[in-house]
C-alpha cells in the first residue's frame, strides 16, 4: 500500500481492511483474540508518528505490539518474525521511501511466509515510488474529503479514503471511495472507474490470471 | 546467638589486603572515609589510628591536622552487606535459619541445636573459633531472646551464655544502649538520668507508656524493646534464605577457538540447562552464559526472555544472535550457563496434532527473537494511564506485562490514530484574530482548512507541572483535500505565560 508520508491514511486503511479481513473470518473463529503487530522503522516513525492508542478501533486496542527498528533491515526482519508466529492476528508493517533492503527478493519473502502461515501482512510504503514487489494486492491510498456528519455539518466526518488498486493478482483493479462506518468498510465506486463492489472484492476473485499480475 | 563483627569494614579491607592486623599496611594508621555532603568524613579506624587520637566519625580534614600521615580508602557499605549476607548463609552451620543485623551483625537461631556442638558454650566457643579462623574479629552470645543476645553480645562479657530465667536481674547492669533504640531516643534517656536497663525497668510500665508514645518503629519506644529484651512481645526477624541458581557447566579438554564448536558446546549446555529447570519445575526468564578463556578473561553474555521457557533450541537460537561478536582470543576453556531469574512453568503436555505446534513459532519464542535482535526497548505495548494530557494518556510497557487494573479507561471524545513524537509547529494565517486559523503551512506544504471540529480545551495537570504551564485549544480538522489532523494552539492571548500563543500539530487522524 502506498500512501504519502505526511498523514495517517496508508496505516489507516490498511488497519480498517485488516479488520475487515477479520470480520469476514470472524464467522468461522468466534471472538479472535490474538495480539497484532506493527512494525515502523525509525524514518517511518519520524514521518508519522506513532500509534496512539486511545485513537485506535476499541476492539484492537489491547492487543496491539508496537515494534520501532533503526533500519528498514531490521524491520523485514521484524516482519517476518511476526509473519512466522501463529499467535498472531496480522501484521502491519510500515516503512518510509524506497530502501535498498527493501527490493522485489525480500517482498516475495514477505509474501510467501505470509502464504505460508496463513497471517496478513499489511505493508505500507510511505513517500515511496511503486517500485517492484511481489505483494498481492498493491493499493495507492489517499484521503478523501469525509461526508459532513449528521449532527455538525462543520465537523470532520468518519474517515474516508480513496484507494486505487492497482495491480492485484486476482482481483479486477479498480478505484474506490472506502469509508469506515464504524465497524466495516463501506465501499463506494468511483465516478470515473467501472469496479465491481467491495463485498465481490473480498470473497470474490476476478478473471486476471496470476501471470497476469 | 548474636554475632557481632564489630570491626567489619577493615576487617574485609585486611582481608582484600592480605595482611595480618596490625602489620604491613595495617601497621600505620589507616581510616576509611565515606563521602558525605560536607565532604569526607572517616567511617572505620584501626587501632593505629586511634594511638594517634582519631575518633571514628570526624571529619577527614579535621583527622588530618591530628595525624598528618593518616591513610584513607574508601569505604564499602555495599560490599560489607553483601559480604554479610553470605557470612549470614555460612553462619547457618549452627542453626536452622539466620537473619541480618546491619551493619555489621548476625542473629541465628540455636534454639534446639546447641546439643549437637555439646553444649551452649562449646557451640560458642566452636562460633569465635570459626570467625577468628575468617579472620573476623567477632563477639558472641546465646540468649533466650535475639533481643537479649543482642545486648550481651554488644555490651556484655564477652561470650557470654544466658539462662532462660530471671533475665532482667542478669541484664539489668547493662546501658540502655544495649535496648537498640534510635540516638535521639538515648539522648532524651540520658537527659532523663535514666543509664541502665534496671533504671528502666524500676519507674514502671505506665510512666514509660505515657512518655513514649511512638509505636511506629521498635527503635524508638523503649517500653517495646525491652518488652522484646525480655521476650514479653515477639520480634519477628528476616531471616535470609539462600536460592539456589540453575548452574550448567563444561570443561573443554582443549580451549576452543572456532565458532562451530562453540555452537555445539553451547546446544549441550542448552540440554542440561533444560533438564536442570525441568526437574525443578520452571522455566528462565534471564540467562547469562560466560566463557572463560586461557588468558583469564571472562565474556559475558546476557539473555531475557518474555516469557519463561526452557527450550533448548530457542536458548540456542536467542544466544547465536548475540555471539557474533565473541573474540575466542587464544581459546575458551570453560562455558557456563547460568539462570539467574526463573519462574515456575509447569511440565505441558504436548500436543498430539504435531502439526499445530510445528506451525509457526508461539509469541513469546516470537518477541524473545525480535527483543535480542532489536534491543532492550523496541518491542513494546501501549498501556493506558490515567491522565487527560494526550501524550501521557498511554505507556510502554513490555509486551507481555498485563494490563493494570484501572477502574474504567477515560472515555476521550475523539482522538488521532498516531501521535507525533513531539508536537511540531506550524505557520498560521488567521481569519480572525483569535479563533482558528484559515490556512496553516507544515512540513512546507500549505493546507487549508476546510471543516474544523473544536476547540475541546486540555488544561495542564497543575498537580504536576509548574504553574507558568500554558494550556491547550485543540481543533480536529480537515483539509480541503480530505487530510485530517489534530492541531491545537498553545495558550491563549493575555494570559500572562508568555507571548503570542503558537500553533502545534500533534496528531494524524485516520
Amino acid at each position: 500500500m502506498f500512501a504519502s508520508g505526511g498523514e495517517a491514511t496508508g496505516a489507516a486503511l490498511a488497519l480498517a481492511l485488516a479488520r475487515d479481513a477479520l470480520h469476514v473470518d470472524a464467522h468461522a473463529e468466534e471472538g479472535d483474540q490474538r495480539p497484532w503487530l506493527w512494525v515502523q522503522d525509525k524514518a517511518a516513525l519520524r514521518l508519522s508518528g506513532r500509534p496512539y492508542r486511545p485513537g485506535l478501533p476499541e476492539p484492537l486496542r489491547h492487543r496491539l505490539i508496537h515494534v520501532s527498528t533503526a533500519t528498514p533491515e531490521d524491520a523485514l526482519f521484524a516482519l517476518e518474525e511476526g509473519l512466522r508466529c501463529r499467535d498472531l492476528a496480522f501484521v502491519i508493517g510500515e516503512i518510509a521511501g524506497n530502501p535498498r533492503a527493501l527490493d522485489f527478493t525480500a517482498s516475495r519473502r514477505l509474501s510467501l511466509a505470509a502464504e505460508k502461515h496463513g497471517t496478513a501482512l499489511w505493508l505500507v510504503r510511505l513517500d515511496a515510488r511503486a517500485d517492484l514487489g511481489s505483494a498481492r494486492m498493491r493499493w495507492r491510498a489517499a484521503a478523501a474529503a469525509s461526508a459532513p456528519p449528521r449532527w455538525n455539518p462543520q465537523a470532520p466526518g468518519r474517515a474516508t479514503w480513496s484507494a486505487e488498486l492497482f495491480r492485484a493478482h486476482t482481483f479486477q483493479p479498480g478505484h474506490w471511495t472506502l469509508r469506515d462506518d464504524g465497524n466495516a468498510l463501506a465501499a463506494t465506486p468511483s465516478a470515473s472507474a467501472a469496479a465491481p463492489d467491495h463485498g465481490d472484492l473480498v470473497r470474490g476473485s476476478g478473471a486476471r490470471s496470476l501471470a497476469a499480475g | 546467638m548474636a554475632i557481632w563483627c564489630a570491626d567489619l569494614a577493615l576487617d574485609r579491607w585486611r582481608l582484600v589486603e592480605g595482611c595480618a592486623r596490625g602489620e604491613g599496611a595495617d601497621a600505620t594508621p589507616l581510616a576509611l572515609i565515606a563521602e558525605t555532603a560536607h565532604g569526607p568524613r572517616i567511617a572505620a579506624l584501626n587501632a593505629a589510628g586511634a594511638a594517634q587520637g582519631v575518633r571514628t566519625g570526624t571529619m577527614l580534614a579535621d583527622a588530618r591536622t591530628l595525624c598528618p600521615a593518616l591513610a584513607v580508602c574508601p569505604a564499602d557499605p555495599a560490599g560489607d552487606l553483601a559480604f554479610l549476607e553470605h557470612l549470614a548463609l555460612w553462619a547457618q552451620r549452627w542453626g536452622p535459619w539466620s537473619a541480618l543485623d546491619p551493619p555489621d551483625g548476625l542473629i541465628v537461631d540455636t534454639t534446639g541445636a546447641a546439643h549437637l556442638f555439646g553444649g551452649e558454650a562449646a557451640l560458642l566457643a566452636d562460633a569465635r573459633a570459626q570467625l577468628a579462623r575468617r579472620g573476623l574479629i567477632a563477639r558472641a552470645a546465646i540468649a533466650p531472646t535475639a533481643g537479649a543476645a543482642w545486648a550481651l553480645a554488644h555490651y556484655g562479657p564477652d561470650g557470654a551464655v544466658l539462662e532462660a530465667d530471671n533475665l532482667l536481674e542478669r541484664l539489668g547492669a547493662l546501658p540502655v544502649a544495649a535496648l537498640r533504640l534510635d540516638e535521639e531516643v538515648l539522648l532524651l534517656l540520658r537527659r532523663l538520668g535514666l543509664k541502665r536497663l534496671e533504671d528502666l525497668a524500676d519507674i514502671g510500665r505506665e510512666a514509660l507508656a505515657r512518655r513514649f508514645r511512638s509505636r511506629r518503629a521498635p527503635a524508638a519506644n523503649p517500653l517495646v524493646r525491652l518488652d522484646q529484651l525480655l521476650g514479653r512481645v515477639p520480634e519477628p526477624l528476616l531471616p535470609v534464605i539462600a536460592v539456589e541458581q540453575p548452574m550448567v557447566q563444561r570443561r573443554l579438554m582443549e580451549p576452543i577457538r572456532h565458532r562451530p564448536l562453540l555452537d555445539r558446546v553451547l546446544a549441550d549446555l542448552a540440554e542440561d540447562m533444560a533438564r536442570a529447570l525441568e526437574g525443578r519445575g520452571e522455566g528462565a526468564r534471564r540467562l547469562e552464559m560466560a566463557a572463560w578463556k586461557v588468558d583469564g578473561d571472562v565474556l559475558v553474555r546476557r539473555l531475557e526472555m518474555a516469557a519463561a521457557t526452557r527450550d533448548p533450541a530457542h536458548m540456542c537460537r536467542l544466544f547465536a544472535a548475540r555471539l557474533d561478536d565473541l573474540d575466542a582470543g587464544f581459546g575458551i576453556e570453560l562455558v557456563r550457563l547460568l539462570a539467574p531469574w526463573t519462574e515456575p512453568l509447569a511440565l505441558a503436555q504436548a500436543e498430539l496434532d504435531a502439526a499445530a505446534e510445528q506451525h509457526g513459532t508461539s509469541l513469546a519464542a516470537c518477541l524473545d527473537r525480535l527483543t535480542v535482535r532489536l534491543g532492550e526497548g523496541a518491542v513494546r505495548r501501549p498501556l493506558p494511564r490515567a491522565s487527560h494530557l494526550p501524550e501521557r494518556a498511554q505507556r510502554w510497557a513490555p509486551p507481555l506485562e498485563p494490563m493494570p487494573g484501572l477502574q474504567e479507561d477515560f472515555a476521550f471524545h475523539e482522538r488521532p490514530l498516531k501521535l507525533l513524537d513531539r508536537p511540531e509547529p506550524i505557520a498560521v494565517i488567521y481569519e480572525a484574530p483569535d479563533g482558528l486559523p484559515r490556512l496553516f503551512r507544515w512540513r512546507g506544504g500549505v493546507h487549508e482548512i476546510a471543516r474544523a471540529e473544536g476547540p475541546e480545551r486540555i488544561a495542564p495537570e497543575w498537580w504536576r507541572e509548574r504553574s507558568t504551564v500554558r494550556l491547550r485549544d485543540y481543533y480536529r480538522i480537515e483539509d480541503s483535500t480530505g487530510r485530517r489532523y489534530w492541531i491545537y494552539r498553545h495558550g491563549l492571548a493575555g494570559d500572562g505565560r508568555g507571548g503570542a500563543p503558537e500553533w502545534f500539530l500533534q496528531g494524524l487522524c485516520a
